[in-house]
């Protein structure tokens, strides 16, 4: 059966409306959906933008309990996770573990143990370590979100890139989206090249060579090292943020020659298509990665891509736990 | 008893040492191989036990280069007895077992400890190996002909890799002084990183950390030019890819003295079977791609590759429930070394004798020994087996104290069904009866 394009106008879809029935316990990354239920996702997301606009609190998971598992910092992220869950009706519990204080592979197995005993609904989890929020699901009943493991998946993040896109645009496929940075250890790179892949998007990668990991090529449709033409003919920047740490010498010399060569300014935004679109998972790096000029100016939907994450987590949670599933 | 002669007849009998393999009788008195017969047992001393071998394979018991217990240091996760009957369970007879132990074996009566506690607690042999330098920190060598008068049956650095080479000049300049053997896994610190999987596109989909093939193969041809330069016995303890056979190729056509091991991992898995972050195939060297496997097991045909050893490993569960990353390296293997190397039989990739002279045979002789070998005067070393036998590899009947294989839940053919050590028997699988 074909599925429907919304349009980006089309909001009438309540989050009641037909979607398909979410076949997953977990989500754990990108890789695990198909095409269609990456498209019912984002449909589902769509359809919980008027919601989350008019600040209304649905009943969906009252009386469920969501615990989000930080073991690495991150403010928006969580925040975010928080108000989906909170609109929804859903009690929210946040536990910010302190890796620096306990063994990590201990405390995530004890605490998902101990968290598991609790009773959950679902706990959304952040790791340092790619496959963790897998270990994690296998040792617990309820759903497990994954909200960034290492640098392999956060597809989350990717979800609300593609309804941005696809609000914008109207549609995935055949877009050129070039996704420009630190390649090698971002996990939003890995699944926005999935999830742009799966909906026949075309998809660049633009980074210096040590920060582009062994066998991107088999990720991306093409591969770049000169920005310039990287650019050239894209609909969507993704700009990502580069670490400080790897600016000190060991992979690239200096934030200079960085933003020299790979930090997004009007100059090189030029090169792309006159109604691209830029954007950035955040927190930015203003005058590192991006011009803050472009990050504020009239191309950047960088706020947008924050308002959609709420979107996104309330259309994943609610397909994870929402009626059909009890 | 302990002196009753012992007589295996109908065995199938394969000695890679001569390329024998001929249907026939193996008399053992007094703990060595006293006479052997092609058909019938000519005669056979009075009170001689007998063991009819129904067709098994007679091959030498396995030597396996590579075995990690935990003691002293690590009890919980292996002790040199656990090893012991892990290693007869698989038809071994013979473990090199590794330096790196808590405390380090780098001092004679460490070395000692080692030798007196395999005497009295295992059936098989333990050759205690002793660290090149003190501590394994690389940096100071050991008391390489203390060791070696203490009963080190090589110098070796363990999981470590000496990253100075001005420091492995000196000690294979000085292994030379006592023809000792240096045991040695090349591996570059500074490339191995924190990579935890092989580099490539599975590590990139998966967003690990990859270790490159050349942070094998750099270090690996410093020390066999080092061994070229210094005239030492080298053996590299384990290599994983296509580059370094190619490597070896070359210095072995120019040394004579130096030789090559791998490990059954990388003989029988590849690094698709790391999965969905299975922590047991997290190994170092890490498991790599088909065309380095591939590589090695024509590597193991032409003799490039010297010797199979089970890289055993014992890590406990803790260490392995674990993300990829943070989990502890390594599996266990003695119990499925014969096995898994049967797999390469079975598959026509290579054949019995030459997978067996890797297990036996090759390994006497870089370490010296007299076992290895099925000879009138050799020590009665025997692993019957049964080329055909199939079995599941099931967790509760895993000897070893740890549990982390690599054969979990494998369908095997083929298992050691008697293992004779000292010419006393030292295992029987009980399904076979006798």
């Amino acid at each position: 059966m074909a599925r429907r394009q919304p349009e980006p106008s089309d909001t009438k879809t309540g989050p009641t409306g037909s979607f398909l029935p979410f076949r997953h316990r977990h989500l754990l990354g990108i890789a695990q959906l198909s095409p269609v239920e990456i498209v019912d996702l984002i449909d589902r997301a769509e359809a919980m933008i008027p919601v989350s606009r008019a600040r209304k609190t649905l009943p969906g998971l009252a009386g469920k309990t969501q615990i989000n598992l930080f073991f690495e910092n991150s403010t928006r992220t969580q925040a975010s996770f928080e108000i989906a869950g909170k609109r929804l009706g859903a009690t929210v519990l946040n536990m910010a573990v302190r890796t620096s204080s306990l063994a990590k592979g201990e405390t995530l197995v004890d605490t998902a143990t101990t968290l598991n005993a609790m009773q959950p609904d679902a706990i959304v989890v952040r790791h340092g370590s790619s496959g963790a929020v897998e270990l994690l699901s296998q040792k617990v009943e309820c759903a497990v979100i994954n909200a960034g493991d290492g640098s392999h998946e956060h597809p989350t993040q990717a979800l609300l890139d593609a309804l941005t896109i696809r609000r914008h645009f109207g549609r995935l496929n055949g877009l050129t989206v070039a996704i420009c940075g630190d390649i090698a250890n971002s996990r939003v790179a890995r699944s926005n090249l999935v999830l742009l892949g799966a909906m026949q998007a075309r998809t660049r990668v633009i980074a210096p060579k040590t920060l582009l990991p062994r066998g991107v090529e088999q990720m991306a449709s093409e591969v770049f090292t000169d920005m310039r033409k990287g650019l050239k003919g894209a609909d969507v920047v993704m700009m990502l943020r580069l670490q400080n740490e790897r600016a000190s010498g060991k992979l690239i010399p200096s934030v200079r020659e960085y933003y020299r060569f790979y930090g997004l300014d009007a100059e090189k935004l030029a090169h792309a298509n006159a109604n691209a679109l830029v954007m950035h998972p955040g927190p930015m790096n203003r005058g590192v990665e991006i011009d803050p000029a472009i990050a504020d100016g009239p191309q950047s939907v960088i706020t947008e891509q924050v308002e959609m994450g709420v979107a996104v987590r309330m259309a994943v949670l609610d397909a994870l736990l929402g009626g059909e599933k009890e | 008893m302990p002196n009753r002669p012992l007589l295996i007849e109908n065995a199938r009998i394969i000695d890679p040492a001569t390329n024998a393999d001929f249907k026939g009788s193996i008399l053992i008195e007094k703990g060595r191989i006293a006479d052997i017969a092609e058909g019938a047992a000519p005669g056979v001393p009075e009170k001689a036990r007998t063991i009819d071998a129904m067709g098994l394979i007679a091959a030498p018991g396995l030597i396996d280069m590579r075995v990690f217990t935990g003691e002293p240091g690590h009890e919980y996760r292996e002790t040199i007895a656990s090893a012991g009957e892990a290693a007869a369970a698989g038809g071994v007879t013979t473990i090199l077992v590794m330096p790196d132990t808590l405390p380090v074996i780098d001092d004679g009566a460490l070395v000692e400890f080692i030798a007196r506690n395999a005497k009295a607690n295992t059936g098989i042999t333990v050759l205690p190996s002793a660290a090149i330098t003190k501590g394994t920190e690389g940096s100071e060598l050991t008391e390489f002909g203390l060791l070696l008068e203490a009963g080190a049956a090589c110098l070796a650095e363990g999981r470590k890799s000496i990253q100075n080479s001005a420091v492995l000049r000196a000690a294979m300049t000085y292994a030379a002084n006592f023809d000792a053997l240096i045991v040695h896994q090349p591996a570059e610190a500074s490339l191995v990183s924190d990579g935890v999987m092989n580099a490539g596109p599975l590590a990139t989909f998966r967003g690990l950390k990859g270790i490159p093939g050349e942070a094998e193969t750099i270090p690996l041809d410093r020390d066999l030019q080092l061994a070229l330069m210094t005239g030492a016995r080298y053996h590299a303890a384990q290599i994983s890819t296509a580059r370094a056979i190619e490597l070896t190729r070359f210095y072995k056509a120019r040394a004579a003295h130096v030789t090559v091991g791998a490990s059954i991992n990388n003989l029988c898995l590849n690094e698709n079977d790391v999965g969905s972050y299975r922590t047991f195939f997290k190994l170092s060297p890490p498991l790599r791609h088909e065309d380095d496997r591939m590589a090695l097991v024509e590597a193991l045909k032409s003799g490039i590759v010297d010797v199979i050893h089970s890289d055993h490993d014992p890590q406990d569960s803790e260490g392995k429930r674990q993300p990829f990353a943070d989990a502890a390296t390594g599996a266990i293997g003695l119990e499925t070394l014969l096995p898994a190397a049967l797999r390469l039989v079975h598959s026509g990739d290579v054949d019995l004798m030459t997978v067996l002279r890797a297990m036996t045979a090759r390994p006497a002789e870089i370490l010296g020994l007299e076992s290895g070998r099925i000879a009138k005067g050799a020590p009665a070393d025997l692993c019957l087996f049964d080329m055909d036998y199939p079995w599941l590899v099931e967790e509760a009947t895993i000897r070893s104290r740890s549990r982390n294989t690599t054969f979990e839940n494998a369908r095997m053919t083929g298992k050691a069904m008697l293992t004779i050590a000292g010419g006393k028997v030292v295992f029987m699988e009980e399904q076979q009866g006798a």
